[in-house]
Parts: structure tokens; sequence; C-alpha cells
């Protein structure tokens, strides 16, 4: 059994999140592993995706293939998995891969599962975990043919070093005039100040309990001193208090840090499915009934204005 | 113009959704409603009509679905903001489809009305999906622009801006395209009393996989390539703590992130 990864990139980096969906994939000791890069000056990239246990690295440079459009890439996974008998093709879930995921799906007449947190040996070969209907069920999934094609949930777990040989082939694509027919017009990447809240180890998040958008300052400090990222909820976003790439929930990004601090969140099901794998949630609200406090580790009832400053100013004094 | 609107029948936001654990299908017995991400993409379509002007000819909204004939009822949702015309994919064969058999289904309804432009909502709020719209532009072989927060048409073709993981795209596509519109991209009206009285009468058609032509072996369940195999309840998350601030809340803070060295 073969299984290709997708490795998205952006700028230097393969993304965190295609590296554990390679690592995780290495790990199943099901069969060969390979992962694609398909970019422009893309081949140095390889080196990463050996370290995390593909034993092929399959590369296509063309500037056609430079801007992160998905139509071209399916002409090139699709013609990858023919040429190389490919069993099994998984990525990991970003705006990019899905539309991939999908449009190949479509191309190959292959099933596609989505939002899978876990995938194991099993079944008519491989099996996998679906959370549905907002988290409050899981579903084993599998596949009536092959190709199958899997997109992971983001940060459904995290890359591992694997060492593997991760020998670079390239290869050269057609690709198909309707793939070509979108055209990026202008890209702009948002200033950073830290770390992207899907890459981030830690998330301090705010929400409509801040009161005002001048608030989201003391989230800012507080994560600021926790070397983490700012994370919005969808209210908030909507009310323009914090642009729309910072938003966690059904309609945002999904995350999974190893802390995530709740401040003036109830926890409702639109940002709970965005945030309820954090390794650690702590959450701080007024209203003692908020959804939140089900489910966060350690929860404190209590004034986000009073108790966040204070936080903030302990962390220092510990740091220092 | 003609813009066609893919819309999805399903539960009602109200009703608690469970998994038929016979069916292994999601228990659609109760009220249905419209995807509410769906109101977006309609709203939408009724804005770019309003703003093309083409001569003497008018433009036109239809909504395409594929679900149970009831499924109209939701539709007529759509019709009551103002999209001109229905068409319902409705057949028993149809149960069950997967992403591989509801886009080649849709596509074949696509084709019979040749849109200049095909709308979606960024997801459906029963399948948590968000990926429909690329398999179909891909069985249409026309370009895909997901996620667009702002949408404008010039001529012949189309540009989409929309938020990224790392910024913003724009995007431009020749027509006809594909896209798939953010819930931020509006706000959807408030059907009117004379829109709901009026939806009734507006043309809502029905049509069964033979009159797309569309053989039995490539939808329902026969067409699908995945399948559910088990369910189950989703893992605890173990102990939680709750306490009231007394004047030392951010101190138990910093202690319980000693304690799970996080810091």
């Amino acid at each position: 059994m073969s299984i290709l990864v997708f490795l998205e990139h952006h700028g230097d980096e393969l993304q965190k999140g295609s590296l554990a969906v390679l690592s995780k994939a290495a790990g199943l000791g099901a069969g060969d592993v390979a992962g694609v890069v398909i970019g422009s000056g893309v081949e140095r990239l390889a080196a990463q995706a050996g370290a995390h246990g593909a034993a092929t690295v399959y590369v296509t440079e063309d500037a056609r293939l430079e801007a992160p459009l998905p139509q071209p890439r399916v002409d090139a996974i699709a013609q990858l998995v023919a040429e190389k008998g490919i069993e099994t093709i998984l990525f990991a879930q970003s705006i990019l891969a899905a539309d991939i995921a999908s449009g190949l799906a479509a191309r190959l007449e292959a099933g596609l599962n989505w939002q899978l947190t876990d995938l194991a040996a099993g079944g008519n070969g491989l099996v996998g975990k679906q959370s549905a209907l907002g988290d409050s069920v899981v579903v084993d999934v599998g596949w009536t043919s092959t190709p199958r094609i899997g997109l992971f949930r983001a940060g459904a777990f995290d890359p591992s070093e694997q060492a593997a040989a991760g020998t670079v082939e390239h290869f050269e694509v057609q690709l198909q005039e309707h793939s070509l027919a979108a055209e990026m017009v202008e890209q702009a990447h948002a200033e950073e100040s830290g770390p992207s809240i899907e890459e981030a180890d830690v998330i301090v998040a705010g929400g409509r309990g801040l009161g005002e958008p001048e608030k989201f300052a003391l989230v800012e400090e507080l994560a600021k001193v926790l070397g983490g990222a700012v994370a919005a909820t969808r209210a908030v976003v909507d009310a323009g208090w914090y642009p729309y790439s910072a938003q966690v929930g059904q309609t945002g990004k999904s995350v999974s840090p190893t802390l995530y601090v709740a401040c003036g969140i109830s926890g409702a099901i639109q940002h709970k499915v965005g945030m309820q794998s954090s390794k650690t949630i702590v959450a701080i609200n007024k209203d003692p009934n908020a959804p939140i406090f089900e489910f966060a580790d350690f929860g404190v009832v209590g004034d986000l204005h009073q108790i966040l400053p204070k936080l903030t100013e302990a962390l220092q004094a510990r740091k220092s | 113009m003609k813009i066609a609107v893919c819309v999805k029948e399903v539960p009602d936001a109200t009703a608690r959704k469970r998994i038929d654990a016979e069916t292994k299908r999601l228990d659609r017995s109760g009220e249905g409603a419209l995807n509410a991400f769906d109101a977006n993409a309609v709203e939408e379509a009724l804005r770019l009509k309003a703003a093309t002007v083409e001569g003497e000819v008018e433009g036109e909204v239809v909504v395409v679905s594929m679900g149970p004939e009831r499924a109209l009822n939701s539709l007529r949702k759509a019709l009551a903001m103002g999209a001109d015309r229905a068409v319902l994919v409705a057949d028993d064969g149809a149960a069950g489809s997967d992403l591989v058999a509801t886009s080649a289904v849709l596509a074949k309804a696509l084709e019979r009305e040749q849109p200049d432009l095909v709308l979606f909502g960024q997801q459906s709020s029963d399948s948590d999906g968000a990926v429909l719209w690329a398999a179909v532009a891909e069985r249409l072989r026309w370009p895909v622009i997901s996620q667009v927060a702002e949408l404008t048409l010039d001529g012949g073709s189309l540009t989409g801006k929309r938020q990224t993981e790392f910024g913003y795209d724009v995007i431009r596509a020749p027509l006809p395209a594909v896209v798939a519109v953010a819930d931020s991209i509006n706000e959807p009206r408030y059907p009117s009393l004379k829109g709901i009285m009026g939806a009734k009468s507006k043309p809502q058609e029905t049509l069964s996989l033979a009159d797309l032509g569309v053989d039995a072996g490539s939808a329902g369940g026969q067409g699908s390539r995945t399948e559910v195999l088990a369910l189950s309840d989703p893992p605890s998350r173990g102990d939680t703590q709750k306490i009231e601030d007394d004047g030392t809340g951010a101190e138990k803070i910093v202690a319980f992130l000693a304690e799970r060295r996080l810091i």
C-alpha cells in the first residue's frame, strides 16, 4: 500500500499540519510513504519531509504552480497517483488543501473523508476517525475503493521526527486548460507580530466578554508574555474588533495549541469546535454557567478586567 | 447573467442532530431548514443580479439542490428572498450520496441549467462539509474560487478577494466559474411578507436522476466511495476545575500553569 501526503508550504517552511500528517502516515507502518511538494523553487523543502518520514519526496517545479491555487495541483497529484499507483492521498486541512482534495476526489472518482482526527489500518485497508455533528459523535469512516482521500482536521496531531530517505524525485506536470483559468492577481501577507494561530503553541483568545475592542490590549499583553498568538471569537470578528485571520471556530480556524486561554468567551459550539482539541484550556468568564467551564481544564469565574492584568504581571515577574 | 446557487436543506438549527444507529446516516426526519450559510450565497446572487445591466435581458437566479422532495419547503426561503426559480433533484436513488456522488448529480443539474456563475455558501451546517464546490467545478471543468469575501463582476470575468491563513488573496477567473462565498461577504436579507407570499407561485421543478441522465450506479450509496463503519461517543476531557475569583484568581492560574509545566 502506498500513501502520498500533500506537503503544503508557505515561504521557506513546510506547514506543521502537513508534516504532522506525514509523520502520522509513516507511523502507520502500512507501506511506502511519500510526500509531494508543488510550487516554484521548492526542492530545498524536501529535506524537512525526509526528516518526518517521507521515503520519497516528489517535487514538481513550474512557474505556473507558484501561486497557491488548487486546480493545477489537482493535475499534478492526479498524474502522480496514476503513474505511481498510489492508493491513499492525505491532506492537512487548509483553504488550499480542502479545495485540492475535493477536486481530486471528482477527478479520480475517489472517496473523500474529511474532519479526520485519526487514521489506522483496518476495514478495507484504512479506517479514519471523523469528528461529526459539532464534535458530539465520533464516526469510524472507511473507503469502499481506491484511491482513498483523507483530509485531516487542523492540529489533529503533532509532527514527529522520523528519519527516512527523503529521496527527491522530480516530475513534470501536464496542466489542463481549465486548471489554469483562475489567476492570482494579488497576494498580501498579513503583518504578523507573533506566531500565526495555527502554528502557535500558546493561544490567548478574546470574546465578547472583553466589553470593547480596546480591551483586546489585555489579551495581546498576556499573549506576549506567554509567547503566544492572539485569537478571537466569531462574535468579535463580526463586530469588527479583531481581524478574521484570528478567528477560531466553525467558520474560522481550528487550532490545537498546548495551552489555550479563553478570555470572556462563552464557549458556544461555534467556537468550541475550533479549539476543543487544545491540550490544556484555561477559561476566565464572569458567567458561572458559561458552557466553556464544562470543558476548560481550569476555569476562573470572575472579572477578566481585574484578572488579566494581574496574570500578565505575575507571569512577567516570573520570567524576569 | 444567469446565476445558479447550490443550496442544501439541513436539520433545523434548534433540533438536536443525531445519526441513526441503524442506517448510519444523519436523521433527517425532523424539521428542515435552508442551510444558513447558503443564504449568503443567495444574497450575493441577488446583489449581482441587481448590479448587472444587460440591455433588455433580465438576469436570473436559480437555486439548485439535491434532497428529499420535502426539501422544496426549505428552498422556498431562497425564493422568498428573491431567487427566481428552484430546481430540486429528488430521487430515492440519490439518498446517502457522498461527495463524489453528490458532485456528479449536481454537475449534471448545472449542465442542464448552463449558468454563467455558480455560487455556494461556505459550508453545510450538518456535515461540516466545506468542499463540494471544488468537486463540482472539476466536473464542469470550470475555474473555482473559494472563501470569497468580496466578489466583483467585470464583463466576462470575476474577481474574488478572500482571507487565507496568511493574509489575503485576490483571484480572477473567466466566466463561467464556480465561487464559494464566505459568510462575511454580506448580511442576508430577511424575506419580506410579499416575498414569502410570492414564493409559492414561483417555478419549482423536481427532477429525477433519470431526468438528468445520471445512472443509478453514479448516485446514492452505489455511487459513493466512502462508508460509515461505526459510531461512538467522543472521549471526555477528564477533570475540570472551576474556582470563583476572590482576588487570587490570577495567582491560581499561574500555579495551575506551573503544575502542568506550561510556564
